[in-house]
């Protein structure tokens, strides 16, 4: 069986009336991936003896027995992680991450791990040592990145929610091509502990599902202080389920003009047609102007890829990890044991953020770069002073051809204009579908401040009610 | 040609944490390779670095007691470089922004005082340790991955050998006496290196640096630096350059060797920490840390030599270690006679760690049980040569001396009413005694007081007989 018209709650209520037991759903699930992923190639890892827990209480525990899809950056203790790099093809962890942890201690299924881009370096999950991933409304697009497969799971009914991370806009921008709902919570809600580090600055854990109120229920589980992680906030996690279900009378919305002259055409009036439901049921718009726009890519790519080339310095075929046969001494394990086990992009941006952080260049790239993204954070600040969310859209096109821009990395890179600024300012954002542009999903973006998820969640499922959009099922999925 | 010569410091202390700087794994200097680790310290992938608010406690007691500047919120950097010791090809410390700076440490050379400055100190990890097998294989023990270090980076302010052997001295005490590291050099708990110029005198702009790294003791800190004053001052009045190098001190000849030209410096690309939250240092925190700061050698000093008027020698005996000063000081505290136990403790407890080849802290003694028994001879409950039985005992075994003392019947002897007709009789069956005493041989009392100790096996207080023989011989 697949999961396209199913969701936490409606897979709970068949559990605790008991007219499906977990068991049978953990099995189901797996022979489903099985059967779909020949086209879609959304897992690295499916876990064909996925087994429910024991004595589960589906009454009081919404998330018992619920397979969810887990990107295959976060670390899982005894499943192979690999970030889909040849690098860590094999590699088997002897630890949790956090998420996992207390996605465990919620009594979910595990079920597998989804396929990305190598690090999440990309935007296409085409960067990946195990192939890219289709998309499920055309098998002949991509699916975005890099949370490209949980992604693709989600949309293609595999798995009611999904695991991503998002660094740049990795959970949204697939979310927006795979016509889904994916968050990326608040730099500092998730603990990161256990999430393979691309840019620890701009690093987040998010949730990937078909309705809202399912990512608002596994959020619930997985934010919250780790003494693990300490550039995660101790605040208090509201249930973001209550956030589920309100108007947005009064609501004061903000419309970013450079967000929207990004668009044109069809897509464009998708995206204002969302804006103008929120008018008409009683929010307020507001005309604003984000000036520096048009730098956040470069002062993304210079602080990302910076990051980047220390954090992925550990994969030097020493400890764990792929090591080059032929070494012949230790500059030659170094060298051909990364050259050999990174792929072309991860390269690249080790590359780009080694220059960018060199003596000379520091100095030009990185020490600017850094004061660039305060002024960016400034100008987030003053727009949520007089606002409540910002909304516009989330991709600049719907999802593109495999193959199209892979040669092309400058064009790959301005992909993510309109999702990096949320990374940068730390803010929460999110990705909920607007409707269809040429059959191909496309999504509203709704931003707010700081730890301000709840009135994400609201707008998002105010929106998602209104155009019922995952009423729709991906053309490459009916049958 | 005269030169003056430019010195500078950078010393690491081990902090003495009771795990590591960014991870739970214990700390304790010779575990087997690799048992004191954990996922943080393989730098596995996904981990993240959690400070030990410890070090920073420890690193503050450092920089109060150096008089330094602390920094109000704490900030930490990458340092990348690649080596099998450093798992994550990085290593996490200070660059941009220190712990503490501006601080100094004063020192006294031939009757001279000088403010020495510190221009910062900084925390940072340690890395792991690499051996080269003689199978082919090199090995990687990671236990010492991830100590906390303290670097304290002097100001080019030394002028000569002595004033940095001095100064090394002093930093030593005052670290040692914070109690935030164990300063053994032997253990590397205390890491030395050295930079040093000369200039002809009368020029403003310092010569080349030269650097010695990880020396082995302070004396060969001071040979060294005699020696590159020799050898460079030679090297310039020949009309060459000294070069910007590395040098290591070669023992068996007290010559420095040339180690490696430094080409322009090595890019480590440093860049701030993101795993790492900022810390906000309170001024309230310092102040509690400043409370609770053991007092310097140099305040115990004062007291032992002013107060207690102890000897000078003695007074450094005890100042030795922290542990031996503090044990005194609880001995007194006890209260024990403060000579008395100054004695104790530099002849009988130093000799029995010295023979024993053990630590203060691993022995049974305990300061009160010290002061019971100083007690004990100050009243004259036992005497000297009972008090080293009873010291043999408590030291050995942590028996409590009083107890002890009565169990085994070692009471001195001082009752007169006793004693008085112990002495006549001892007078009346020796009058070839009485002859001698009266006949100015004062051996004669040595005698009798040798008889009737023997007859009270030792008890007998020397003093009382003394003068009860004495009272009796004038009578006959």
């Amino acid at each position: 069986m697949n999961y396209l018209n199913e969701d936490i709650d409606s897979l709970n209520e068949k559990l605790a009336q008991g007219t499906l037991s977990a068991d049978k759903l953990a099995q189901d699930t797996v022979e489903n991936i099985k059967k779909t992923d020949e086209k879609l190639n959304a897992w690295i890892t499916v876990q064909e003896d996925a087994k429910p827990d024991e004595d589960l209480d589906f009454a009081n525990n919404k998330l018992a027995g619920i397979p969810i899809a887990i990107k295959d950056n976060i670390i899982t203790k005894d499943v192979k992680t690999t970030a889909a790099s040849h690098i860590l093809d094999n590699y088997i962890p002897v630890y949790d991450a956090t998420v996992i942890d207390r996605l465990k201690k919620a009594h979910v299924t595990f079920v597998g791990k989804t396929n990305m881009d190598e690090f999440a370096m990309g935007s296409s999950t085409e960067h990946s040592y195990f192939g890219a991933t289709h998309n499920p409304w055309d098998f002949d697009k991509v699916p975005g990145g890099s949370s490209g497969g949980s992604a693709a799971a989600v949309a293609a009914g595999q798995v009611v929610a999904a695991l991503g991370s998002d660094t740049g806009g990795s959970i949204r921008q697939p979310s927006a091509f795979n016509g889904i709902f994916g968050i990326k919570p608040t730099y500092g809600r998730v603990s990161r502990w256990g999430l393979i580090a691309f840019a620890s600055s701009l690093d987040e854990i998010g949730v990937m599902s078909k309705r809202a109120k399912t990512s608002a229920q596994v959020l619930n589980v997985i934010a919250g202080a780790d003494d693990h992680d300490s550039t995660l906030s101790t605040r208090a996690v509201p249930d973001f389920t209550e956030y589920i279900g309100k108007d947005v009378k009064g609501l004061r919305v903000a419309v970013v003009k450079e967000y929207m002259d990004a668009v044109d055409g069809e897509m464009h009036e998708v995206i204002q047609k969302q804006i103008d439901v929120l008018k008409d049921a009683g929010a307020i718009i507001n005309e604003v102007s984000l000036p520096l726009t048009k730098y956040v890519v470069p002062d993304y790519y210079i602080i990302a890829s910076s990051e980047a080339s220390s954090n992925l310095q550990r994969f030097d075929g020493i400890r764990y990890g792929y090591r080059a046969e032929d070494a012949k001494n230790l500059l030659d394990v170094y060298v051909k044991s990364r050259s050999e086990g990174f792929g072309e992009e991860v390269q690249r941006r080790i590359l780009l953020g080694s220059f960018a952080l060199s003596a000379g260049s520091y100095d030009r790239f990185f020490r600017q770069a850094s004061k660039v993204r305060t002024l960016i954070c400034n100008d987030f600040d003053k727009i949520f002073a007089d606002n409540d969310v910002i909304v516009g859209p989330t991709t600049t096109t719907p999802a593109f051809n495999i193959g199209s821009e892979i040669s092309d990395p400058i064009k790959m890179y301005n992909n993510d204009i309109l999702t990096i600024s949320a990374n940068l300012a730390g803010i929460p954002a999110a990705s909920v579908p607007a409707g269809l542009v040429d059959g191909m999903p496309v999504g509203l973006q709704v931003m707010a401040k700081r730890f301000d998820e709840g009135s994400i969640f609201q707008v998002a499922d105010f929106i998602e009610r209104n155009n019922k959009f995952y009423e729709k099922t991906p053309a490459g999925m009916e049958d | 040609m005269n030169f003056k010569s430019t010195i500078g410091f950078e010393v690491h202390f081990e902090l003495k944490t009771k795990s590591k700087i960014f991870s739970p794994s214990p700390v304790s200097y010779g575990a087997k390779p690799n048992t004191e680790t954990n996922v943080i310290d393989w730098g596995m992938p996904g981990v993240l670095p959690y400070v030990n608010k410890d070090v920073y406690r420890l690193g503050i007691m450092v920089a109060l007691a150096t008089h330094s500047h602390i920094l109000p919120t704490t900030h930490f950097d990458r340092k990348n470089y690649y080596y099998p010791d450093s798992p994550k090809a990085y290593q996490i410390t200070q660059f941009f922004q220190p712990l503490a700076r501006d601080g100094y440490v004063e020192i006294e050379v031939h009757g001279k005082k000088k403010r020495i400055g510190i221009h910062e100190m900084h925390i940072e990890e340690d890395a792991g340790k690499n051996t080269h097998g003689t199978n082919g294989f090199s090995y990687v023990d990671l236990n010492r991955q991830g100590v906390p270090l303290l670097e304290v980076v002097s100001e080019p302010e030394i002028s000569d050998p002595d004033e940095g052997y001095a100064y090394l001295e002093k930093l030593r005490k005052i670290v040692q006496f914070t109690g935030a590291s164990d300063v053994k050099m032997e253990e590397g708990s205390m890491r030395v290196d050295t930079n040093i110029s000369i200039r002809p005198a009368g020029q403003k702009e310092l010569g080349t640096k030269v650097e010695m790294k990880n020396l082995n003791s302070f004396e060969h800190v001071r040979k060294s630096l005699a020696y590159e004053e020799k050898r460079q001052a030679q090297v310039l009045l020949s009309g060459g350059r000294v070069q910007i190098s590395t040098r290591r001190f070669d023992e068996a000849t007290g010559k420095t060797v040339l180690e490696r030209v430094k080409e322009g410096d090595a890019d480590y690309r440093y860049f701030p920490e993101p795993d790492i939250a900022p810390d906000h240092i309170s001024d309230e925190w310092i102040e509690e840390i400043k409370s609770s700061l053991p007092r310097s050698a140099e305040e115990r000093y004062n007291q032992y030599v002013n107060e207690f008027g102890l000897k000078e020698y003695d007074a450094n005996v005890l100042l030795q270690t922290k542990e031996s000063s503090d044990f005194f000081d609880k001995t007194v505290a006890a209260g024990a006679d403060p000579q008395l136990a100054a004695n104790w403790m530099n002849t009988q407890v130093n000799g029995y760690l010295n023979d024993n080849r053990v630590e203060l802290a691993d022995i049974k003694l305990t300061p009160e049980n010290l002061a019971a028994m100083i007690k004990l001879i100050k009243d004259g409950t036992i005497s000297s040569k009972i008090a080293k039985k009873v010291f043999a005992e408590t030291i050995a075994n942590g028996t409590d001396p009083k107890k002890y003392v009565e169990d085994q019947g070692m009471v001195q002897l001082s009752d007169t009413s006793v004693l008085e007709p112990m002495v006549k009789e001892v007078v009346d069956n020796n009058p070839q005694s009485v002859e001698d005493f009266k006949n100015g041989k004062d051996r004669a009392i040595g005698f009798l007081v040798g008889q009737i100790m023997k007859q009270t096996r030792g008890k007998a207080n020397p003093k009382v007989i003394n003068q009860l023989l004495n009272d009796e011989l004038q009578k006959r």
